[in-house]
């Protein structure tokens, strides 16, 4: 099964835009929360956070690293690795397709290593604008890269997560990537290597029930839906009426399955005093 | 129209009820048709044989929900000769969609977990229709550790739609307590044998089937997520369950072939309701032959064979 990763087969030369740059977009955009419109200045300067309501939009995966890392400090790994459609699933090429012409992504994560505050870590950061952030065979053998890349450089690991959950079209080859992920983790654990994992709006299914939530530290980011099942299934099972604030990391933090709720703009400090307190970061 | 019902079997034993009829009145006007009946007969058998030889995925999903079919409580009493069952996580309260417990196999004590569906709708209730809350999986984690400490192997059932989806589940951490199993499986040290002998539904199913090898029944089935749900996210009708089925190749010959599944155990024509003994017999000797292997084996070894199954999965199949 070497075409699964077979580097060159599904990915596109030319990408509508770079989305290395990690830039928000040149125009601004209005607030999907509350409709006011947020210039393009505004947007970079407050981080894709909304100055009137304090909506968190939606972030790129290069946009959050260049969030969260030291200027010019990201090096990417395995950036165009990405899985061919092992069921044969009616439409899958296209999709997938599709997704890599909007996102300029290989896949729906982005891996390397990265310095935060002067500490060299191992970064992930997955991008829900590529089909949902869903994990297939792809996004996992990507996680357990990162992860592995973490164990031989004795570097901490942070992964950020966005995900629908398992990525349907992958069959059970996705949900198989769950146990992968957590067992190549588990070795982590026992070298004493700190692994945190910061839950972005959404992260839910196969991915939260996973690596996301087998870190050290869990970091919900204010206002991120975070779940096992997603609230409109719930909502079908049960038919009633879903709690005030029901999954959101608020909600998550007060049933005691989160460490902390950090609003973005503070994120990156959060991570630094975390990486300094287990002085395990390598200087840059 | 999505088909609900799979009634073959029904109309099968109907058909078998008519022939009957026809033998005895032939019988009472000293008509002599047992030649003709009997070829009859040995024809119907025949054509239901190579009717279950061909179910279709979605067919095998109605087969393997229906109420008859024997559930994990069951097969443990009759794999072994002594069982005794234990509950509660210690942590909030007693999950029975999963069940728990410890048994002597072939003289040999032995730690079971398995979902537990119910066989009507007041079992059923009690159970949760075999849909674990985070409790059940907390106690599953409970269980492997003493598993651990004791030494004694680990045998698992599947047999779930999937961890249930509620308000309460959430609250207490549905994915986390899925996540937690996940990783006590991958790296327990003890030998770890699952059988799938229904509904491997998501990961609510994959908790329980991280191990050294990987037994599944000939029409039980296991999947990212319920081809419902696949059907109504991706093509926005449930009408679709059915292509979807066949779409996501979760049949028990599809994931021999993919490396994930060791074995499949044939069930007979009707599936393992119409012979719960053989079935379990059948697994007995494969559950009893695995262990062998893999008590033989080093700790060391064990976990390093099952790391390596874990992190290179897909990659050694040949398709």
């Amino acid at each position: 099964m070497s075409f699964m990763f077979g580097k060159k087969k599904y990915i596109p030369v030319k990408l509508p835009n770079d989305p290395r740059t990690g830039v928000l977009p040149a125009q601004g955009q209005s607030c999907p929360n509350c409709g006011v419109w947020i210039s393009a200045d505004r947007l970079s300067a407050d981080k894709g956070v909304c100055p009137k309501c304090n909506h968190n939009l939606t972030l790129s995966a290069y946009q959050r690293i260049e969030l969260l890392s030291d200027d010019h400090s990201f090096e990417e790994m395995d950036a165009d690795l990405a899985a061919g459609n092992i069921l044969d699933f009616p439409d899958y090429e296209d999709k997938l397709e599709r997704a890599r012409q909007e996102s300029g992504l290989a896949e729906a994560i982005v891996t390397g290593t990265a310095c935060i505050g002067g500490n060299r870590t191992v970064l992930a950061v997955m991008d829900s604008s590529f089909m949902m952030g869903s994990m297939g065979v792809a996004v996992g053998e990507k996680i357990c890269r990162a992860v592995e890349q973490a164990l031989q450089l004795e570097l901490p690991l942070i992964i950020c997560s966005t995900s629908g959950g398992a990525r349907m079209q992958e069959g059970i080859f996705s949900l198989m990537q769950m146990a992968k992920t957590v067992a190549v983790l588990e070795r982590l654990h026992k070298k004493g290597l700190l692994y945190i994992s910061v839950l972005t709006h959404p992260t839910t299914g196969g991915v939260l029930a996973s690596f996301a939530s087998m870190a050290d530290i869990i970091i919900g980011e204010s206002g991120a839906l975070l779940g096992f099942t997603g609230p409109r299934v719930i909502k079908q099972t049960i038919g009633e009426r879903l709690p005030d604030n029901f999954q959101r990391a608020g909600f998550l933090l007060d049933h005691g399955m989160l460490d902390l709720v950090v609003e973005r703009s503070k994120l990156r400090d959060t991570l630094i005093l975390l990486l300094k307190l287990h002085q395990e970061g390598k200087g840059c | 129209m999505l088909k609900r019902q799979f009634d073959y079997e029904h109309k099968y034993q109907s058909l078998k009820q008519k022939v009957t009829e026809l033998r005895d009145a032939s019988t009472n006007l000293d008509i002599n048709l047992a030649a003709e009946i009997g070829e009859m007969e040995k024809r119907m058998e025949n054509l239901r044989a190579d009717k279950y030889r061909q179910l279709t995925p979605w067919e095998k999903i109605l087969l393997i929900r229906q109420p008859e079919r024997p559930t994990t409580r069951d097969y443990i009493e009759y794999l072994c000769d002594e069982w005794i069952e234990l509950h509660g996580d210690r942590l909030f309260g007693e999950d029975r969609a999963i069940l728990t417990g410890i048994g002597s196999f072939q003289g040999r004590p032995v730690t079971i977990i398995g979902h537990q569906k119910g066989k009507d709708t007041k079992d059923n209730i009690r159970n949760n229709f075999g849909m674990p809350h985070p409790e059940g999986y907390r106690k599953v984690e409970r269980m492997l550790l003493q598993a651990e400490k004791f030494k004694r192997p680990v045998l698992t059932f599947i047999d779930t739609a999937g961890a249930y989806p509620g308000v309460g589940a959430e609250e207490r951490g549905q994915a986390w307590a899925i996540s937690r199993v996940l990783t006590t499986l991958s790296a327990l040290k003890v030998p770890v044998v699952a059988v799938i002998t229904g509904e491997g539904g998501s990961g609510g199913a994959l908790a329980l089937a991280i191990s050294d090898r990987l037994i599944m029944f000939s029409h039980a089935v296991f999947s990212v997520a319920s081809c419902e749900a696949c059907a109504s996210i991706l093509w926005r009708s449930l009408d679709k369950a059915e292509e979807m089925a066949a779409a996501l190749k979760i049949t028990a010959a599809d994931l021999l072939q993919f490396g994930i599944v060791d074995e499949i155990i044939d069930e007979p024509p009707g599936g393992a309701q119409q012979d719960p003994d053989a079935m379990a017999d059948m697994m007995g000797a494969s559950i009893k032959r695995y262990l062998d292997e893999l008590l033989e084996l080093e700790t060391d070894q064990l976990l390093e064979l099952r790391y390596r199954k874990l992190r290179n999965v897909g990659l050694d199949a040949d398709f």
